[in-house]
């Protein structure tokens, strides 16, 4: 870890429980491991986006560092503080630093509570509420760009763009150094999607923050984050700067997700990679590289040796048979 | 031969605070063996137009105007509920986002597969092996075997797929597929409209393919429609409208998709404004109020301008091509 | 109001209760005055419902037991729903271990009928006015817990939960201000519609001699007293029975009429 990283995350391991006790009886696998030996540096005034299809393990990540769920190995390093095996109160001041915002722009936002008070829980929560909340709420809405009278309304009164900005409003309230946003652009319109990374955008020039960004959404990923991590089956395949993946993708999968976008131009000529079968059971991990059983580059060496991790320039990577070298 | 004309549509809600215009004067026509796309961002009266198409208003909704023909002699707004109900699943078939919908957590897929088929007169055998055939078509993997699961046996993906072939097992003339790949991952997502593609030549069914994502759109269909606060902006074969957007908001629509930016741009481009209240439509052209070509002229309701062939945008400037500003 | 049977529910509700609450100033009697000259009179206008066994004023005795039955079934109502909420929310929310213990324990406990929990007790303490309320706890907690329990599972990874507590909000501030008023409506209104089970559960105990001792005023134990002198007058039986009859009808009435508002899709089912 360099003195520029705000967040070094270490071989970390994440694993669920499944079935009950008569699966235990069985014999049968009773635990996943949603996130397996990950490792990654965000620097401070960066953005980091994780990137991977649905069961990859990113949302898992995400709510791990935030102490939604426990580590069951590695480290989580958070400006100089291990973070790992914190309880909640010790959590506490961390989260103030480091808030997330989750994916639902509407179901994220308690029905029952107006913006204000919406916008005011980060400063009841953390004991600040002798702070004059109406002027932080009308401050905060003026941020994000909403008029002041959406402090009277209910989330079911928000379309989704509005709800999300009420989401960065909350998400920013207490000056946060590394938000943590869960696919910040999920289910909103193509014209609100640019308003709301532009929003994103901005406040991180203005307020020097770093994000922590995760989507499915490759377009998403090359308009706002600098270096980026694809994830498959809980691992990180390929990492490094987003640009210099998005020129030349080392790792298959990589390849196969960038060339899985649906193209706006009906005459374009597609050199698609189309992926076989559909994504192996976390409790059927493949054995060698996990990702052999849909790769097209795959030898017979590929299901029986898993890929140490290798370098190539700026990125790291687990392929035997890399792309583009 | 035209599978479905729908004619000056106009469907209106009565709601406490007020009469609301979902859609107005809505025209387009899906021909024989063609895949047409409906493109329009929420609130834009895609899901009227289903409804409204398969006889599922609300209570609170009537069609104030217009008809919807389907092959060529039934006007689908005078049918009763009876005639109705023998069209929908027969001759028209349905994929919406959760495929879940369409699939009854508690039967095997094989007891539902064989449920659609009740009025084919054929032996179980029959119709398993006919649902066993379907699978294939979908790409399930081993199906004879997965005939007896139930759907939560099945991935996300799949489920999607099985529901398609349930769909489609009717040999439907219409296929109304509503986003049916927006809640699937990329790789799925590709995946999923070439099986549509290939599905639609093999069977020889039309498509109504509903997206707000215009990659889709261009991928799938043969032509398109835009829609804009319940009206038809701009319609014409896809190519045209891609290549030669005439309507601002299409336009506009085409410039926020990030998928046309091949690098990163300072900021993304976006609609200013909101959607206009449909109980209070601007008088004139309905995106007149967050247009900046808007003038004096476009407070009257402008024609539906010929671009050429079949290409149509219903607005007074037209004649701009896309890249050019005002 | 647009629902006739909730004008008639809101209307026998309010009757009793104002009947209740002003039964001092609605008869000059007291309810526990004796007065033998005067057993088993026909309704007059000295006695509009006549009087008892014991020349006791039966209007006047209908009256004060409103006042008994109404401040039963309210106040162990209200008991019962406090702390099955708690439990409730202490169950969906807590660790899975006390989960296990609390879903045992309401099974236990509404799995005996509720006649022999009364009997058992009665035959324990006594009968009295706080058996019934022990009783209508006993009977109702575990279903009002059951309810909560699952509601708060079911919003315990809803999304809102999760940011409130990415956000560092306490257990006890997730389940006042992000659960329970999100699942609170449904409840009141199915403790609205179990207040005339109540009503009837303290008329039944007290007909049988388990529940308010004599001489406290209450509509079973004047019913009771009707039966054992039908042979004198029946007046007793329609003093005790008709309240009970009436005071039931209209809180289910004004229930359903509430759940109804409340949810319109229920609306005719």
């Amino acid at each position: 870890m360099s003195s520029q990283d705000l967040l070094s995350v270490r071989d970390l391991h994440v694993s669920f429980r499944v079935g009950g006790l008569p699966a235990r009886l069985a014999g049968r696998a009773t635990e996943i491991e949603a996130v397996s030996g990950v490792s990654f540096d965000l620097q401070r005034g960066t953005t980091f986006a994780l990137v991977g299809e649905s069961g990859s393990g990113k949302t898992t990540l995400a709510r791990t560092l935030n102490g939604l769920q426990p580590v069951k190995a590695g480290t989580i390093l958070f400006e100089g503080q291990e973070l790992q095996g914190l309880s909640d109160a010790r959590m506490k001041p961390v989260r103030r630093r480091m808030p997330m915002m989750f994916q639902d722009p509407v179901g994220s936002l308690s029905p029952r509570l107006s913006v204000r008070s919406l916008l005011s829980e980060p400063f009841i929560i953390h004991g600040l509420s002798s702070r004059d909340l109406n002027a932080e709420v009308t401050r905060l809405l003026a941020l994000v760009g909403l008029p002041r009278d959406f402090a009277d309304r209910y989330p079911h009164q928000l379309s989704g763009g509005q709800a999300r900005r009420v989401g960065v409003a909350r998400a920013i309230a207490l000056d946060p150094v590394l938000v943590v946003a869960d696919e910040p652009t999920a289910g909103l319109d193509v014209s609100v999607q640019g308003e709301v990374l532009n929003l994103l955008n901005d406040l991180r020039d203005r307020m020097g923050l770093s994000m922590l960004i995760i989507t499915h959404n490759l377009h998403v990923v090359r308009q706002i984050a600098d270096r980026m991590a694809v994830m498959y089956l809980g691992r990180f395949v390929e990492q490094g700067e987003t640009e210099a993946i998005f020129r030349t993708p080392h790792h298959p999968y990589t390849a196969a997700l960038l060339s899985a976008n649906p193209e706006p131009d009906p005459d374009k000529v597609h050199e698609r990679i189309t992926l076989p079968a559909d994504v192996p059971s976390l409790l059927a991990r493949p054995t060698g590289c996990e990702f052999h059983t849909r790769c097209q580059q795959a030898q017979a060496r590929c299901s029986v040796d898993a890929p140490a991790p290798a370098t190539v320039g700026d990125t790291r990577l687990t392929c035997h048979f890399p792309l583009n070298i | 031969m035209t599978v479905l004309a729908v004619k000056n549509l106009s469907v209106a809600f009565h709601t406490e605070s007020g009469r609301l215009e979902a859609l107005k004067d809505v025209s387009f026509k899906v021909p024989a063996n063609r895949s047409v796309g409906v493109v329009g961002e929420s609130g834009c009266g895609k899901s009227t137009l289903i409804n409204a198409i398969l006889g599922l208003l609300a209570d609170n909704g009537e069609i104030s105007a217009g008809e919807i023909v389907f092959e060529g002699d039934k006007d689908l707004t005078r049918l009763d509920a009876a005639a109705m109900r023998n069209l929908r699943g027969q001759r028209i078939a349905t994929v919406f986002q959760d495929p879940m919908g369409a699939l009854n957590p508690v039967l095997s897929v094989g007891r539902q597969m064989r449920d659609i088929q009740y009025r084919s007169g054929l032996s179980k055998r029959d119709k398993d092996a006919r649902s066993v055939a379907m699978l294939r078509k979908v790409r399930i993997p081993d199906p004879e075997s997965r005939l007896a699961q139930f759907p939560h046996e099945f991935s996300g993906g799949m489920k999607q797929r099985i529901a398609i072939a349930m769909a489609l097992m009717m040999e439907p003339a219409l296929l109304i597929a509503d986003e049916p790949t927006t809640a699937l991952d990329a790789t799925l997502e590709v995946a999923t409209i070439e099986l549509l593609k290939d599905l639609q030549r093999e069977i020889g069914c039309s498509v109504l393919f509903i997206s707000h994502h215009l990659g889709v759109i261009a991928e799938l269909c043969d032509e398109m429609i835009v829609m804009y606060a319940g009206e038809v902006v701009e319609s014409g074969t896809t190519r045209e409208i891609f290549h030669d957007a005439r309507h601002p908001y299409t336009q506009k629509l085409l410039a926020c998709d990030p998928a046309r930016l091949s690098r990163r741009v300072p900021r993304l481009p976006t609609i200013a404004g909101t959607l206009p209240d449909l109980r209070r439509r601007p008088s004139g052209c309905v995106f007149q109020p967050r247009c900046d070509r808007a003038d004096a002229q476009c407070l009257d309701v402008p024609p539906g301008a010929s671009i050429g062939g079949s290409h149509i945008a219903r607005c007074w400037h037209a004649d701009i091509p896309l890249g050019v500003s005002a | 109001m647009r629902e006739p049977l909730g004008a008639i529910g809101l209307t026998l509700v309010a009757v009793v209760v104002l009947s209740a609450i002003f039964a001092g100033v609605l008869t000059s009697y007291a309810p526990s005055k004796i007065s033998p000259t005067e057993r088993f009179a026909s309704p007059s206008l000295l006695h509009v419902l006549g009087t008892d066994h014991l020349g006791r004023d039966l209007f006047t005795r209908v009256l004060y037991g409103g006042r008994v039955a109404l401040m039963i079934a309210l106040g162990s109502t209200l008991v019962s729903l406090i702390v099955g909420v708690v439990l409730g929310l202490i169950a969906g929310y807590g660790p899975r271990w006390l989960d296990n213990i609390l879903l045992l324990v309401f099974d236990a406990v509404k799995s005996f009928p509720t006649v022999m929990l009364a009997l058992t007790l009665v035959t324990l303490f006594g009968p009295s006015l706080y058996a019934v309320v022990v009783v209508v706890m006993l009977v109702n907690v575990p279903g009002y817990a059951r309810i909560i329990r699952t509601q708060t599972l079911v919003l315990k990874s809803a999304e809102h939960v999760m940011a409130a507590r990415s956000m560092g909000a306490s257990a006890g501030r997730i389940l006042r201000v992000h659960i329970l008023p999100n699942i609170i409506g449904p409840i009141l209104i199915l403790v609205s519609m179990d207040i005339p089970v109540v009503v009837a559960i303290e008329a039944g105990m007290s007909f049988l001699g388990l529940g308010v001792r004599p001489p406290t005023p209450s509509w079973g134990a004047i019913l009771n007293d009707g039966f054992a002198n039908i042979r004198d007058s029946y007046w007793i039986v329609i003093a005790g029975g008709l309240p009970i009859v009436l005071t039931t009808l209209g809180f289910t009435f004004f229930g359903e009429t509430l759940r109804d508002l409340f949810d319109p899709r229920l609306k005719g089912r």
